[in-house]
């Protein structure tokens, strides 16, 4: 377990009525149920369809965030990345993502914690209920790896640049 | 050369739209066109669905505004489960009202403060990088985190009152499942600074005084860009008070003659009607009485403005009497004036929160009606951007067996078209060069609309911004990508 206290968010969003769309909140499901089941409490999570600015208050208060995302990007399941401040404008104001709440959170409160963005790759978006057999693999494959990194926090590097872990 | 120019999708705005421009060999605009995707799969979603999982399941369309679908849903299977409008108790229609100023607050502050404001601070030609958020947050610090405060004060009393976040549970059909703790209500009345409701009311009151100084300084621009006469439509109170949660119908033309006389929206299939055009998907809503080619009406704060008589806060009203001087009190038909309308009814929605936080029936009393079901409502409120239809049919085995959803950008569709032809035409016409500011100025007038152009789909890897140059046959000749 970890030696120092380290408060983590992870933070999940998308539209659950938009099959995979809805992994986000679906991961905080499953973190929640964990957290209850093992009593952790540095652990906390929240969840909602999208980004928005206030989001750039939310995460000013922690050491760690976790942000989680379907995503339709070519990956290999799921892909674990460093979050670095950028000032690149959204194309809209409905789907900030989370380099650019980490900007605002800086610009607006002087806070910087370390964010990461979790991808799970998801394959179905249209208005309809349930994920895709393959995303609903991706999403445990996903959770599995991630609890590692809750239970021993720690171990992530602080490191400039957009690794993957 | 004649072109044809796309803009897609529209930047700034909720969701993406595509903005196409026909030029002739002069460089005069001959066509204009504002595409707009559409929820019309979303009615067949929600059939053969037991009806009171609506409120619930319509919040998929969209996560920009689900408390307007939530609240219009609940409101049409009240109906339908025997509970009329005045027969709500008044512990649920109080927590529904204050569900919805709640999402009125958080949408509005969110539209002006960083949508809207960019334009407005830094000019509609500047700098395209440094007409965003982030400049509002370098240059204007303060004015930048109580956009984001007070947008997150309004989402924490959706929370309140919804019960979470995604999904909100808190309308049901004849009520509400929850009244507030003791606990939420003191949070936002007295919470620590400056989360709390006294402080979202001086600084609501401060961006209307904000906008005024900036009407002021730049009155050209705010008198004239995108200006037209227009009808406009909304739900006002029985005795013409603003009301954004229940009412009757009532449209005025552009003189202030009512030409929809304060009627039972139950019966709104009477009164309003759709065309359909070849080029979109959205449908053309129209007053039946007047027909398609005038019967078009405007929707949204300017609009609400202008059919209410009266604002039932003493800030807003205050701000409402300025508002209406200036035009002799005559309807207002300047779009830019929409963002002073919409920080009016921000003003007015904080008003009504610490009058509802500080009603004892907000904390306890009867939750749910029963009566008489019925096998068809319809319910209707006004969403931040407009006015919203929700009609729903059920049959014998309580499965939903028709949906029909009027949504407010749907209504607004007609006025955005006039707003992005006015505005290319001046902008544009005989112009040598199409410059990125003149292609803002269009997005800008829609934007005045603060329309809702897609559901909240918004997985990585989309909604680029492309604007493509085409010649009159048709072909690529220029290509950009921001």
């Amino acid at each position: 377990m970890m030696k120092q206290k380290i408060n983590i968010l992870v933070y999940g969003y998308g539209n659950p009525g938009r099959r995979d769309d809805g992994l986000g909140p679906e991961f905080i499901y499953l973190v929640d149920a964990w957290i209850k089941e093992n009593n952790i409490d540095y652990v906390f999570t929240d969840s909602n369809y999208q980004l928005n600015i206030e989001d750039a208050c939310t995460i000013r208060d922690y050491d760690i965030v976790i942000f989680v995302d379907a995503t339709i990007e070519e990956i290999h399941d799921f892909q674990l990345v460093r979050v670095m401040p950028s000032e690149k404008v959204n194309f809209t104001m409905h789907a900030m993502q989370p380099s650019f709440v980490l900007d605002l959170c800086r610009k607006l409160y002087d806070k910087s914690p370390e964010v990461f963005l979790l991808k799970i790759k998801g394959y179905d978006y249209e208005l309809k209920e349930g994920f895709t057999e393959k995303a609903a693999a991706n999403l445990f494959k996903a959770f599995a790896h991630v609890k590692k990194i809750l239970l021993d926090p720690e171990k992530i590097p602080v490191l400039n640049g957009s690794e993957i872990y | 050369m004649g072109q044809k120019i796309t803009i897609e999708p529209v930047t700034r705005v909720e969701g993406h739209g595509k903005v196409t421009i026909h030029l002739d060999d002069e460089n005069n605009v001959v066509q204009t066109r504002l595409h707009i995707v559409e929820f019309r799969g979303f009615e067949r979603f929600i059939q053969g669905r037991p009806y009171w999982e609506a409120p619930v399941l319509v919040q998929r369309l969209c996560g920009i505004c689900p408390v307007s679908h939530h609240l219009a849903a609940a409101k049409a299977l009240d109906v339908i489960v025997g509970v009329g409008p005045d027969d709500l108790p008044p512990t649920a229609e109080k927590m529904r009202r204050l569900m919805h100023y709640g999402q009125f607050f958080q949408s509005h502050a969110l539209h002006f403060f960083h949508l809207a404001s960019p334009d407005l601070l830094f000019g509609i030609e500047a700098d395209p990088g440094r007409r965003n958020v982030i400049a509002v947050a370098e240059e204007f610090r303060d004015l930048a985190v109580q956009g984001v405060m007070m947008r997150k004060f309004g989402q924490e009393i959706i929370q309140a009152t919804a019960g979470k976040k995604i999904h909100g549970t808190g309308a049901i059909p004849g009520g509400i499942n929850k009244s507030l703790t003791i606990e939420e209500k003191m949070k936002f009345l007295i919470g620590k600074d400056p989360m709390n409701i006294d402080q979202m009311i001086v600084w609501a009151s401060s961006a209307v005084e904000l906008f005024k100084d900036y009407h002021r300084k730049n009155r050209d621009l705010i008198d004239h860009f995108a200006a037209f006469p227009s009808s406009h439509l909304s739900l006002v109170r029985k005795d013409g008070a603003l009301d954004i949660y229940h009412g009757v119908l009532r449209a005025v033309d552009k003189d202030g003659k009512k030409i929809l006389h304060d009627v039972d929206y139950q019966d709104y299939l009477d009164y309003i009607a759709e065309e359909v055009k070849t080029w979109s998907y959205m449908k053309f809503p129209y007053l039946r009485a007047i027909g398609k080619e005038n019967g078009w009406y405007r929707v949204g704060p300017l609009a609400r403005l202008n059919t209410c008589d009266f604002i039932p806060s003493p800030l807003a009203q205050k701000a409402f009497e300025e508002f209406r001087s200036y035009t002799g009190g005559k309807p207002n038909n300047m779009s830019m004036h929409t963002h002073w309308a919409r920080l009016i009814e921000t003003l007015h929605a904080a008003e009504m929160m610490k009058e509802l936080l500080e009603d004892p029936d907000i904390l306890s009393g009867e939750l749910v009606k029963k009566g008489n079901k019925t096998i068809e409502g319809v319910g209707l409120v006004e969403a931040p951007r407009g006015t919203l239809f929700h009609h729903f049919r059920i049959n014998e085995d309580d499965l939903i067996e028709m949906a029909n959803l009027i949504v407010s950008t749907t209504n607004n569709n007609e006025p955005m078209n006039r707003a992005v032809e006015l505005v290319a035409k001046e902008w544009m016409n005989g112009k040598e060069k199409i410059t990125e500011g003149m292609l803002n100025a269009v997005e800008t007038a829609i934007r005045a609309y603060d329309p809702c152009l897609s559901c909240a789909t918004h997985a990585l890897g989309k909604m680029p911004l492309q604007i493509e140059l085409y010649d009159v046959n048709d072909q690529l000749i220029d290509h950009m990508q921001t």
